[in-house]
């Protein structure tokens, strides 16, 4: 087959390829958040963490020259930004939701304000592993030059899936997110085991901020995010709190992000900005489709404010 | 050191603000003994067990282990001690398997877990128990008995030697408490424990404890050995001075006609799954019908679905022969009172006065409607009469009903509810956690509205509470109505066997 005759197959290619890329920002976000939910927290200021981690992260690449170092910067940021939200939360009478939305505005505003002498220069960006090197079709292999990060993505998916069965720490995180009475008869301090993921969930958004403005789009502007943040918290419960289903919902969000590009580019532009709204269309159906008046969410953690 | 201890609480007092919940209270529970700690709600068991457990700090007094004093600063150090609690209300991770609770119960759990080591080192454990678990099940997933044993095997597995059950029978049937209460005592007989046990119930305390430790507003009232005590003297301990009210007379008229009739009704718990399978009872005037069962059982979802609370996902409700939907114009057409378990929660909104809080079901008619005014004069002068009639110890009409003790949350609701001249009464738990004196109260009031023609649907998880009130019994099992029997020629044994589903 040549690039000549791909005809309709650029599409379901270039989804593939937006896939990849658009889903990386929601993987990491939901992991972290999914970590966060699953001691019994919600943190709704991802979207603010994210955004403060695409920022710091392009900033931080910018002066060392090393993208992975402003990887790392972003991550740190989100640490901060997790370890804020838990101890808010941990006073008596806060509510974890309430305290997201103010973290959301917050750290969206801090990053625009501490952003602007980044929005002209150029950073370093991540690298990317050219997977589809077997191909000599151009569009298969621009849609499999898979970056760095979502290997990375891809790898710590079923890792952190057996973290939470195999390991202490993993059962302790459940449990506390289950019954924190229980967790307090044991003598483990749910506040504490909180802190710590929810300075994860942080980590894990900053990361995925700074694939943002390090890969793609690839640059600091105010609107690099179109809420990838606040979607992700989303998908962890259409995922019902499984990683690997997060995996999947990741690409399915990133597919569907990815659609209206994709048409544009074999020449259908009406309707355009109807299908770039498909992700938001999709969180929408998701939701309406997963919820129910007479039950609960199953698999929720039990000490989840917005369940319980 | 293994096998079974004495445990001697000397001199114990703990205050709370200006309430002595503790005052100067002593116990002391022999080696290889069960021994009942017995007393009203709030008269200062708990108090006087979370001292020993480390939870709180005790004022005064202190902790003899073995004739030695020990220090428990924390749960932790109890536990390090050989003490273990198993709590009325669990405290097992309800998603996680028995097997990952047990594992994670253990004060060295490995950083990462090998499955199969551990299974084998439980699996052993078990062998040397009277009783076992199944280890892959998620704890949510266990019928409360297997959980409460899972609760002792836990506690067993991290090395108690003297066992604390808090009201451990209030959520078995009555064979899974002579299960389990008699695997205890014959640990206990073994030397291999020693166990205190928190109860108001006197069957068991004669059947099961040696000994027994009374209290009563947070003083000691009494203690001896069973075999030297009635109940009659335990009684008089428990309540002191407090002698409640005669019991209102059952009169003896036949039932009239059927005023509340369930068909094949089915309903779905809150996490979807049918928790009522199908349930159909008649219910007439001037009858009391009692609904036994193990919380957990599709009552709740029942009561909730008479209530308006819950759709029913099919079947239908007949109130005097009609349809019935819940809707505000049937429930004051028909005169159905409801008095739903934790009413604070189900039947009240807290903050909320106390007079608002009686004029919910009828604030939207005359006298308290006046066009499109509420007449609060004729709301707080109503609230006085029923205030007045049900003896509701309030600051007075305008307090907020959260502020009121549960007995006399219960009785306000029960005044707003049977004030208005009920016809059809539903009431789920309505004694649940009352003193002697309020369970007297509302059990007479009860008693009353049936007298006076009223139909009365009572669910209870109190077997003698549903013996002594109802005039037929039915037992509700996996949401299935499974025996119906007149409460007179009831028989214990095979009411317990139906509601354990056999």
């Amino acid at each position: 087959m040549s690039a000549a005759s791909l005809g309709l197959w650029t599409v379901p290619i270039a989804v593939l390829g937006g896939a990849i890329r658009v889903s990386t920002p929601f993987l990491f976000v939901s992991l972290g958040e999914l970590v966060t939910e699953k001691s019994g927290r919600i943190n709704l200021g991802l979207e603010g963490t994210l955004i403060m981690g695409a920022m710091s992260g392009f900033g931080v690449a910018y002066l060392t020259g090393s993208p992975w170092l402003g990887v790392l910067a972003a991550g740190m940021v989100g640490v901060i930004f997790g370890a804020l939200h838990a101890a808010i939360c941990s006073l008596p009478r806060v509510n974890d939701i309430a305290v997201g939305i103010a973290l959301m505005i917050f750290g969206i505003g801090l990053a625009f304000y501490l952003g602007k002498p980044l929005v002209q220069p150029r950073a370093p960006t991540l690298p990317a592993l050219p997977l589809g090197f077997w191909s000599d079709i151009p569009q298969v292999r621009a849609a499999l030059q898979v970056n760095a990060l979502f290997i990375v993505g891809l790898v710590f998916t079923p890792v952190l899936s057996w973290a939470l069965a195999n390991t202490r720490w993993g059962l302790i995180v459940r449990m506390v997110g289950d019954s924190s009475e229980a967790a307090r008869a044991l003598g483990y301090s749910p506040i504490r085991v909180r802190l710590y993921a929810t300075c994860f969930g942080g980590f894990m958004a900053g990361v995925g901020g700074s694939f943002l403005s390090l890969y793609y789009p690839g640059s600091w502007n105010e609107g690099l995010s179109s809420g990838q943040g606040i979607t992700a918290v989303a998908l962890v419960i259409f995922a019902r709190w499984n990683p690997v289903a997060c995996f999947g919902a990741s690409l399915l969000f990133g597919g569907a992000g990815a659609l209206g590009p994709a048409l544009q580019a074999v020449g259908v532009t009406s309707g355009t900005y109807l299908l770039n709204a498909a992700p938001y269309f999709l969180t929408l159906l998701i939701l309406v489709l997963s919820s129910s008046s007479r039950r609960r969410v199953a698999g929720a953690p039990g000490e989840l404010s917005v369940t319980k | 050191m293994s096998g079974a201890f004495t445990l001697e609480a000397a001199g114990m007092s703990k205050r709370f603000g200006a309430l002595a919940a503790l005052d100067n209270v002593s116990m002391r529970v022999e080696a290889g003994a069960v021994h009942a700690l017995l007393g009203e709600n709030g008269a200062g068991k708990s108090t006087l067990v979370k001292c020993i457990m480390g939870f709180y700090r005790a004022d005064q007094g202190s902790l003899l282990l073995d004739g030695a004093e020990a220090e428990v600063r924390n749960p932790r150090d109890a536990s390090l001690l050989g003490l273990g609690m198993v709590y009325q209300h669990f405290t097992l991770v309800p998603s996680m398997t028995v097997l990952e609770n047990l594992v994670m119960a253990r004060a060295d759990t490995p950083a990462v877990i090998d499955w199969r080591h551990e299974r084998r080192r439980l699996s052993a454990f078990i062998a040397t128990m009277p009783f076992g678990a199944p280890l892959d099940t998620p704890v949510h997933g266990l019928a409360a008995g297997e959980k409460q044993k899972a609760e002792i095997l836990k506690q067993l597995y991290l090395g108690a030697r003297f066992l604390i059950l808090d009201e451990p029978t209030s959520v078995l049937t009555p064979q899974e408490a002579d299960e389990m209460l008699g695997m205890v005592r014959d640990m206990a007989r073994a030397m291999r424990l020693s166990a205190l046990l928190i109860t108001h119930k006197f069957r068991e305390v004669l059947a099961y404890a040696d000994a027994v430790t009374v209290l009563r507003k947070g003083r000691l009232a009494g203690s001896g050995k069973v075999a030297d005590l009635t109940v009659d003297q335990m009684a008089a301990m428990m309540i002191g001075e407090d002698r409640p009210a005669a019991a209102v007379e059952r009169s003896a008229a036949a039932p009239g006609p059927v005023r509340l009739a369930v068909e094949n009704l089915t309903a779905d718990d809150a996490d979807g799954a049918e928790a009522v399978r199908g349930v159909s009872l008649a219910v007439r005037g001037g009858e009391i019908v009692g609904i036994a069962g193990v919380s957990g059982n599709g009552q709740s979802e029942l009561v909730e679905t008479l209530a308006g609370q819950r759709d029913a996902t099919g079947g239908r409700i007949l109130v005097e022969g009609e349809l019935y939907g819940a809707t505000r114009a049937e429930t004051q057409r028909h005169h159905l009172a409801l008095l739903p378990e934790e009413p604070l929660r189900n039947g009240c909104v807290g903050r909320m006065s106390v007079a608002e809080n009686m004029a919910i079901r009828n604030f939207d008619r005359p006298p308290i409607s006046a066009g499109f005014w509420l007449s609060t004069g004729a709301m707080r002068e109503a609230a006085r009469g029923l205030i007045q009639r049900y003896r509701v110890k309030t600051p007075g009409p305008d307090a907020p009903i959260a502020s009121l003790s549960g007995g006399n949350v219960q009785r306000a609701v029960l005044a707003r509810e049977l004030g208005g001249d009920a016809h059809i009464l539903i009431a789920a738990n309505p004694v649940f956690g009352l003193d002697f004196a309020a369970v007297a109260d509302i059990h007479s009031q009860i008693v009353a509205a049936r007298n006076r023609g009223a139909a009365v649907l009572l669910v209870s998880e109190d077997l003698d509470e549903l013996l002594d009130l109802s005039d037929r019994l039915l037992v509700i099992s996996e949401g299935r109505i499974v025996l119906e029997t007149p409460a007179a020629a009831a028989d214990r044994t095979a009411i317990g066997r139906a509601m354990a589903g056999h």
